[in-house]
């Protein structure tokens, strides 16, 4: 397995052309990674819902306890679990037509790809759904971050 | 869309960093003169202070134009990111001040700049940080001072003045084998030399002042960040554990590879306060479009020049890392195959008053206290910079009462010679 397989730009970019994003794991503390996350993607206009049996809602949106769980289509499944988590994720992922299985940072499992890859699912690996969405449609260059992104078109202001 | 492809260093020396700017168009990179910025709405405010989205509070902490320089020498450099700063010796000081605790301990290779090393000595132990100066050719040396609370392993790519290639490679894999990261100075060779993350480093630092502005118009710095180090393997809670200068905040946890820089720019630049004016920041990012074009002249002339001493009766010795004989030639083949960079020493036979007669005879080089200039450049350690040293001090630091530092620029080579020449005629007569 090639991680940067799953890191394809075309892929990040046309998953967040989507609206509809579950949260897998999303905490209620203002100071973890996947708040973080789900903060920004919200305010950025994205349907943000959170699935963690632990809680019932989560940035005012109503909290389920599994994938299965949540109401209508969920376009891409964004996971904050452990990587032993993966596998059970993808196939409840597949289970509700998703889209696209993204796992953040350090989400790593071979088996989970393979689920996802084997059920059809397009995958994002290693990466954090935030720092690619401001990466070519937000402000990530406003803090000095290296986006990559080599371009001399004019895009509208962020 | 952007598609895969793998842009070339002189593309991206012009573009990272600077895409057209949305709201006018302007194709060159705009000066934003401006102290703050007037937020959209009180949550906006909010969340950009929470650091829950990228946006723009305080010139001291982030500016549009400074950002355009940080992208671009972190893309140059391969990093995540970078943060820039009022000068290079802010952006170290900073830098070492964001993983640092009272108590902890340094390794710093002993050939580095004399600004360096006066920062290290007295300012760090005035800050209670402990610090062990070892030879940067023995890796034993580095090896046997690690201790318990060592933190950090530190040196200069290429050493000013003396010359010396730092073993990248090889201190990268002891400081990873003792959970530390290696912090590089790669002010000397900037990114189109080398690239010390590609062997390895873990930070790098610039003078921005230097070769990557490249005119000697600006004072500036800036640190760049390879996001690999992992921050949280125990030994460093000062960037691991929740922080109480950001209410609570777990950098390392929340913003993972961009942890590091993130607490580098929202605490210490924040609370040290050294930030780069915006109008610097244009000139070096300006400086940098070039910066390829300008170091394959800068070390052609050097070349050039370090031959025709080496060859010249009357110098004794010539420090420039390129030449076949010296000493540090496999490290140069290794780390520097594009040239060994501008700045060397030479000797002269005759002492000070040779020196200062060398120096008063010269019509191109300029004589001041700076390098990486386009403008060739001379000094004479022994009656400025370190003056108030005897000979048998100078000697200890390596200087010899002769000694000439110089910082080839990109005019002809020819005049170049022709210059030193003239110079050393001055002092037979």
């Amino acid at each position: 397995m090639n991680i940067a397989d799953y890191q394809s730009p075309e892929v990040i970019q046309a998953a967040l052309s989507e609206r509809r994003i579950a949260i897998v794991g999303l905490s209620s503390n203002e100071l973890r990674a996947s708040n973080f996350v789900g903060y920004y993607m919200r305010r950025h206009n994205y349907d943000v819902i959170p699935v963690n049996p632990r809680e019932q809602e989560i940035l005012g949106n109503t909290c389920y306890s599994s994938l299965t769980e949540v109401p209508g289509d969920v376009d891409v499944v964004d996971v904050f679990r452990a990587s032993d988590a993966v596998p059970a994720i993808a196939r409840e992922a597949l289970e509700i037509g998703a889209k696209y299985l993204w796992l953040q940072f350090g989400v790593i499992s071979e088996e989970g790809i393979r689920i996802a890859e084997e059920g059809g699912l397009q995958l994002i690996v290693d990466r954090c759904l935030k720092v690619e969405h401001a990466r070519y449609i937000g402000r990530m260059h406003w803090l000095g971050f290296n986006t990559q992104v080599i371009s001399a078109e004019r895009k509208p202001a962020v | 869309m952007t598609d895969e492809r793998d842009f070339g260093f002189h593309t991206r020396s012009v573009h990272a960093g600077a895409r057209p700017e949305p709201t006018s168009g302007a194709r060159a990179l705009p000066i934003f003169q401006t102290s703050s910025y007037v937020f959209e709405d009180p949550e906006s405010a909010a969340a950009y202070f929470n650091l829950q989205e990228y946006g723009n509070t305080y010139s001291r902490i982030m500016n549009p134009t400074i950002a355009a320089l940080e992208e671009r020498i972190a893309n140059l450099e391969g990093g995540v990111g970078a943060v820039c700063f009022a000068s290079g010796m802010a952006a170290q000081t900073s830098a070492f001040f964001t993983l640092l605790n009272p108590g902890d301990h340094v390794i710093a290779s002993s050939a580095l700049y004399g600004g360096t090393v006066t920062q290290l000595k007295h300012l760090f132990r005035k800050l209670s940080i402990e610090l062990t100066f070892v030879s940067p050719d023995n890796v034993d040396e580095w090896r046997s001072a690690i201790k318990d609370h060592t933190k950090l392993l530190y040196g200069e790519t290429i050493g000013n003045p003396g010359g010396n290639v730092l073993d990248i490679e090889v201190l990268a894999n002891l400081a990873h084998e003792h959970g530390m990261p290696l912090m590089v100075d790669n002010t000397f060779a900037t990114p189109y030399l080398c690239r010390p993350m590609e062997f390895g480093a873990d930070i790098v630092v610039y003078s921005t002042t230097k070769f990557l502005g490249g005119h000697g118009t600006s004072i500036g710095g800036a640190v760049t960040d390879s996001g690999e180090f992992n921050w949280s393997n125990g030994r460093y809670p000062v960037i691991a554990e929740p922080s109480d200068a950001y209410h609570g905040l777990a950098f390392h946890e929340t913003f993972g590879i961009y942890g590091y820089l993130m607490k580098l720019r929202a605490e210490t630049l924040r609370d040290l306060g050294a930030c780069m004016s915006p109008f610097n920041a244009f000139l070096f990012a300006q400086g940098i479009e070039t910066l390829p074009l300008r170091m394959r002249q800068h070390v052609s002339n050097a070349e050039r020049v370090a031959q025709f001493l080496s060859e010249h009766p009357m110098i004794e010795s010539v420090s420039y890392p390129g030449l076949e004989t010296n000493l540090y030639k496999p490290l140069v083949d290794k780390y520097l195959p594009k040239g060994a960079g501008a700045v060397f020493c030479f000797d002269l036979p005759g002492g000070r008053e040779a020196g200062q007669q060398f120096i008063r005879s010269l019509t191109l080089f300029s004589h001041l206290a700076n390098v990486g200039d386009a403008k060739s450049l001379v000094i004479h350690p022994a009656t400025t910079t370190h003056r108030q040293l005897s000979d048998d001090e100078l000697l200890a630091t390596g200087i010899g009462p002769g000694t000439v530092r110089v910082s080839i620029g990109i005019e002809d080579a020819d005049d170049l010679i022709w210059d030193l020449e003239q110079g050393l005629a001055a002092i037979t007569e």
